[in-house]
């Protein structure tokens, strides 16, 4: 063998007849030099066209797939050009191949079509809002088959799937005694040390009591506990949901006459809406204990004059606003988890996608209604 | 002659085999999980360019030795040797190289969902080739029309395609690196017998133009007796029986007799009615 490696496709003329002369590897390795000098080749004919050719290819050692279409490209391009032609030297194991690449019918589909940017942003407006029609309703039909799911269970309690929704409340509920204690408790030392601070201005150290009691009681301690709820447990549910739905367990489920809702649903639901008020006490608790400790240590408030001032400071309303909003919270967040696992599609893409506006849904809606019941208690004077 | 002729694509890369000796070697392979062991020192060889059809019982270990060949399960001792190198003591670079030698076809296809069928196809050639976007597309073409699907099949999303779809899309993406060793998980469960027995021609064909050594896990005795040159039975952990069809049949065995002397064997015609 010559040290100088021949290429891999050269070009010459013999009289009226082009000559093609293949060498070397014609391999998916080779790709680039391959094709460009295929696409030489491809030059040549287009600028001095001939009636004959012949393609070379007794120096080809290695053939593969993207040899045979490389080669079928100058294949192509001869026969357009009405050129006649002959392959010689092709060994003759690659022939096959060759063949089955030459006998395709070189159709290109064309790829899903980009539209351009203003176009797109107006599309994407319009199918956002339709969306989003699309996804009230579809929230307002679930809470439907729910509500009807659930009625059957209370006309025959028997039905109703006990050891399933004990499961659920040990894993969103016991399980998450911890974070959430951690948590609320360090949101307690947190705005008792905020509190501290910014009330020693005036003299008014003491009054921080109340607004860790207040603030705690009332809002923070049920929305950070929904909020947690809706990260650790809804977006299990959705993911749960929708992997059964991938591989066609909840489709199982229906043709055996049996009512996704009622089987799935419905124990994660009642479960979440057990869960979240006794979390939510535990929250009120821990940040009630943080707040203390900030006060005793940071404030030097004592835990006697603590109590007592938390005595006065909050009534028992002041508590039952936030335990009364719990349930309504756990709601919102089982709903939104178990309908978005439940319009999950074929790819893992989907089921990404809906675990995050299950959150992302959850979490918006919580405050919302937050504000909403911050109204109305107001409007009532609670 | 030259040396490099030999090999069927005329490669020439570290650990080239000549045909009909080892391309893999198996030796003493123990696997097993917790307390259970599937593989109890089996030992196996996969000659180049044959189509070696792999048998055995449901849970038997068949999927296991497939992929504990392609590294995807632990094993507890014995060796794996692929081209003459053995996989565990490769390094990361030369892993690679041997990695985009062989190709995979999964039980259910394992094609990402998330991407077309043109863009499942085009994945290991963009990791592993340099090649223009234009040639790129008419490489996945002529791979799609290889398994026997249509080119407006590309845009496709995997969720939009059928089960024979899905198998034949997933066997263009184990073909788009033109690998060498093809190994087959199961190809023809799931289709109908006529899917099946064309996947058979398919692979057959596919096997001889580009030269291919396939290893094949399978349930179909259509499949054994048309397509593999060699069938190996798996059970207790070993191999209990290797050979062309005519040796399986003459195994004393009782479990591979049963299974070559079946019902359903007679129904494949790989026995006479009668000839017991």
């Amino acid at each position: 063998m010559g040290a100088v490696e021949a290429p891999l496709l050269a070009t010459a003329r013999n009289g009226r007849e082009l000559v093609f002369v293949g060498n070397g590897r014609w391999l998916a390795v080779q790709g680039r030099g391959l094709e460009g000098s295929v696409d030489a080749a491809l030059a040549e004919i287009a600028a001095a066209p001939t009636e004959s050719a012949r393609i070379d290819l007794s120096g080809v050692r290695g053939f593969d797939t993207l040899g045979a279409v490389v080669l079928d490209r100058l294949i192509q391009a001869l026969e357009k050009a009405g050129v006649r032609f002959q392959i010689v030297g092709l060994e003759r194991r690659f022939r096959p191949l060759l063949d089955e690449i030459v006998k395709g019918s070189h159709e290109n589909p064309p790829r899903a079509r980009h539209v351009n940017a203003v176009l797109g942003g107006i599309q994407l407006v319009g199918r956002t809002t339709v969306a989003t029609a699309q996804d009230a309703m579809a929230l307002l039909s679930f809470i439907g088959a729910v509500v009807a799911a659930m009625l059957r269970v209370i006309v025959r309690p028997q039905t109703f799937r006990f050891t399933s929704m004990t499961y659920h409340l040990e894993r969103t509920g016991l399980r998450a005694v911890p974070i959430i204690a951690l948590i609320t408790f360090l949101i307690g030392c947190i705005i008792a040390q905020q509190g501290i601070f910014h009330f020693r201005k005036f003299g008014a150290t003491t009054y921080v009591v109340d607004m860790v009691g207040i603030l705690t009681l009332r809002e923070l301690g049920v929305l950070i506990v929904s909020i947690m709820v809706a990260g650790r447990s809804g977006s299990a549910f959705t993911a749960e949901l929708g992997s059964m739905r991938m591989r066609e367990e909840v489709d199982a489920l229906r043709v055996m006459g049996f009512d996704p809702n009622e089987v799935l649903v419905l124990p994660r639901l009642v479960a979440l809406i057990i869960a979240v008020p006794l979390l939510t006490f535990i929250g009120n608790m821990c940040a009630l204990f943080g707040g203390g400790l900030v006060a005793w240590i940071y404030g030097g408030i004592s835990p006697e004059i603590f109590i007592s001032r938390l005595k006065e400071a909050i009534a028992l309303n002041t508590f039952e606003v936030g335990m009364i909003k719990a349930p309504f919270m756990a709601a919102i967040v089982g709903l939104i988890a178990c309908m978005e696992g439940m319009r999950v599609g074929g790819s893992a893409e989907s089921l990404g996608a809906h675990t995050t506006a299950a959150v992302v849904k959850a979490i918006f809606l919580v405050i919302v209604v937050d504000g909403l019941f911050a109204m109305f208690f107001a409007a009532i004077d609670m | 002659m030259h040396a490099e002729l030999d090999t069927p694509a005329g490669r020439h890369e570290a650990g080239d085999i000549a045909p009909g000796e080892p391309i893999i070697r198996v030796r003493d392979i123990v696997v097993g999980f917790g307390d259970r062991v599937i593989l109890n020192g089996l030992s196996l060889d996969v000659m180049k360019g044959e189509i070696l059809g792999f048998v055995g019982a449901s849970g038997g270990g068949k999927s296991v030795l497939t992929r504990t060949i392609l590294g995807l399960v632990h094993k507890r001792s014995g060796t794996v040797e692929v081209f003459g190198q053995n996989i565990d003591t490769l390094s990361y670079e030369e892993r690679r190289q041997l990695e985009r030698r062989w190709g995979v076809l999964f039980q259910q296809g394992a094609l990402f969902s998330s991407l077309t069928v043109r863009q499942n196809i085009q994945f290991p050639m963009r990791e592993y080739l340099d090649l223009s976007p234009k040639l790129m597309d008419e490489l996945t073409i002529a791979k799609l029309e290889m398994v026997g699907l249509s080119p407006d099949v590309a845009e496709k999303a995997p969720s939009e395609l059928s089960g024979g779809m899905i198998k034949r899309v997933a066997l263009a993406r184990a073909l788009a690196l033109d690998p060498e060793i093809l190994f087959l998980d199961e190809p023809t469960s799931g289709l109908d017998p006529i899917g099946a027995g064309e996947f058979d021609d398919l692979i057959a064909t596919l096997q001889q133009t580009l030269g291919l050594t396939v290893f094949m896990v399978t349930h179909d005795l259509d499949s054994l007796h048309t397509v593999c040159d060699r069938i190996a039975a798996l059970g207790e952990g070993k191999v209990i029986a290797v050979g062309p069809i005519e040796t399986m049949l003459a195994s004393k065995h009782p479990w591979v007799s049963a299974y070559f002397h079946g019902k359903r064997a007679r129904a494949a015609g790989i026995v006479s009615e009668g000839a017991r």
